[in-house]
């Protein structure tokens, strides 16, 4: 770090940018950039190409030869194959009732709790702050034990989506991301509001909540990948196949069934690429979401 | 003006309890009952739980569950299962940590400098990261089975038995798995770190004769060491509460244990073995030990920083 202390007067093109300074690096370091980031973008995008070719092959191919298929060896039987043991419909609906009561339930705790915490002054407002870091702080998988034998065992709450959905309800993601939100509007607004009469009701309401549809857009989003990928904890509470989200009912198959078939790999990743296309999809439309809120929320935490 | 006045002297003594705004307190109170239900409660529970031999009985059946004192944390101790999930932590955190820090700072500076399809490189490396993990384990399970495509590339070179059902192998793999698929989460740290180095410090390495090596690991490295720290913190914690690889990808915790995580273990004596005091008690070990562990790494690199 000694380069710090020397003086900027010293440094011969005053204030190049950096970037036009790795401009200048040359053609040869851009290659070789290019060079590092496509063999990582290789190493990433390969096994979602594998997992479509494999969900493809009529017979299952591991070959090197099998990654560049024949068009006569695809089929969609593999599909027809996992929707035989695995209702895609059912579960697919299941996933997406769970995933949006957890949407809807953290949208109405944290834009609640996140125009509180943003915009009010009332006595324990430090201390809901200081509860909904703790949730960050603590693994999830301590209260595994504990929140299974209540909504399982106590509140009888097994194959429900009530008791899917609850335990996702703490989410101090959404809360953060409202707070941020509001926080950042003019406090001028508020006052205004307030000085003409308004409730703070009205205000959350008529003036709060239209002016935070990107910051819904993000909550939505970025909520909606955590229940949809989610496999342990409705893994736990689901027993019924009629009531499993198509996460829990691929890995049952995956464990139980799949060996007993003449193509497994072919019906399980078929049921991968089911799994994984929403969430993919989601993700590529709405990109620049994820990428902010993922770096704030993970500095924080 | 005058009506303002007088409701604010009327709300007076609901304001002198409760703040400014009462009603905030009102707003924060739906989070704050499921906080408490479902975050507060069961995490008193869990300590009570490890406490009592607290087993799972028939439906309605009346059980006594007596106070056993530290009888389920000293049983945790000794058990070769709970080592053998230490272990495994251990190697995990062994596997990704450098490989981690290592892949995600070089592809983040690579993405750092002026290149084209940057955003398709961003979202190529982060794919991965949103997608469910019961998917990306049913791809590795083709890739790694017996006659999957790595071992049909390595042909005799490929270990027997296979990668899955290995027990020197088990865990690597599952540590692989997991560096492949959160690396796009930790290059974006990273890159985002590299924003914050003052340009000035490149300038100025470059005026002293520093090479491309040389800048980055005499500025760029240093420059996002709290990125680094985070990695081993995560990488902690991710290690401890691991349960879809290890029972999907080598198939209920690998041979004799080899790939056990510890929230899988307690998963099988609590809810398999309805052995739910004892599993509790593992579980609030993991949780003082992975927070232990966080703390003295912040508490480490922050007074090098200092």
């Amino acid at each position: 770090m000694t380069t710090t202390a020397r003086p900027p007067l010293q440094t011969a093109p005053p204030t190049a940018p950096r970037r036009r300074a790795t401009r200048e690096g040359g053609t040869l370091r851009r290659v070789v950039g290019l060079l590092v980031l496509g063999a990582g973008a290789l190493v990433f995008l390969f096994p979602f190409y594998y997992m479509i070719v494999g969900a493809l092959q009529r017979e299952p191919d591991p070959t090197p030869a099998g990654a560049f298929p024949d068009p006569g060896n695809l089929t969609l039987d593999n599909l027809a194959a996992i929707n035989a043991r695995v209702d895609l419909l059912r579960t697919l609906l299941n996933s997406a009732i769970f995933t949006g009561g957890v949407i809807v339930l953290t949208l109405v705790l944290g834009l609640l709790a996140g125009y509180a915490l943003a915009r009010l002054e009332f006595r324990g407002r430090g201390l809901v702050f200081g509860a909904m870091l703790l949730t960050l702080v603590l693994p999830f998988q301590l209260l595994m034990i504990p929140l299974y034998v209540m909504i399982v065992r106590t509140y009888g709450l097994a194959d429900s989506y009530l008791g899917m959905i609850l335990p996702f309800a703490v989410n101090a993601t959404a809360v953060f991301i409202f707070r941020q939100f509001f926080r950042s509007l003019p406090a001028d607004l508020f006052e205004a509001a307030r000085v003409d009469g308004a409730s703070e009701l009205q205000i959350l309401l008529r003036i709060a909540i239209p002016m935070s549809r990107p910051a819904i857009l993000t909550a939505v989003i970025v909520t909606f990948i955590g229940p949809w990928n989610e496999f342990l904890w409705p893994f736990l509470v689901t027993k019924q196949a009629s009531m499993q989200p198509l996460a829990v009912a691929l890995a049952n198959f995956i464990t139980t069934v799949a060996a007993s078939m003449a193509n497994p790999f072919g019906a399980i990743l078929a049921g991968a690429t089911v799994l994984a296309i929403p969430a993919v999809v989601v993700f590529l439309v709405f990109q620049r979401h994820f990428l902010q809120t993922d770096i704030s929320a993970g500095i924080k935490g | 003006m005058s009506a303002i006045a007088t409701s604010g002297t009327t709300r007076r003594p609901l304001q002198r309890v409760f703040g400014r705004h009462p009603i905030g307190a009102l707003f924060a109170l739906p989070y704050a009952i499921f906080w408490v239900a479902l975050f507060a409660w069961p995490l008193g529970l869990a300590v009570y739980m490890s406490f009592y031999d607290y087993f799972f009985a028939a439906p309605g059946a009346e059980v006594e569950r007596p106070f056993v004192g530290l009888a389920n944390y000293v049983q945790a101790f000794g058990d070769p299962s709970v080592r053998r999930a230490a272990l495994n932590v251990a190697i995990f955190i062994l596997i990704n940590v450098p490989l981690t820090v290592a892949l995600a700072m070089v592809l983040a500076t690579a993405l750092n400098s002026a290149i084209p399809f940057r955003t398709f490189f961003r979202a190529a490396y982060y794919v991965p990261y949103v997608t469910a993990s019961v998917a990306m384990v049913s791809v590795w399970l083709w890739l790694f089975s017996s006659g999957g495509l790595v071992n049909q590339i390595l042909g005799a070179a490929a270990p027997d038995p296979s990668w899955l059902v290995n027990s020197f192998w088990a865990m690597p793999i599952i540590a692989l798995f997991a560096t492949w698929k959160q690396l796009g989460f930790y290059v974006l740290l990273y890159l985002a770190a590299l924003q914050n180095i003052p340009d000035t410090l490149y300038e100025a390495a470059m005026v002293d004769g520093a090479g491309v090596v040389r800048r980055f690991f005499a500025v760029t490295v240093p420059g996002v060491r709290q990125a680094t720290t985070l990695v081993v913190i995560l990488a902690t914690i991710v290690g401890a509460n691991f349960f879809t690889e290890p029972y999907l990808l080598t198939g209920g915790g690998g041979p004799n244990g080899a790939s056990v995580s510890p929230v899988l273990l307690m998963y099988q004596e609590g809810i398999e073995q309805g052995d739910a005091g004892y599993a509790a008690a593992i579980g609030v070990v993991l949780a003082v030990v992975v927070m232990a562990i966080s703390l003295t790494y912040r508490f480490v690199f922050e007074r090098e920083d200092a």
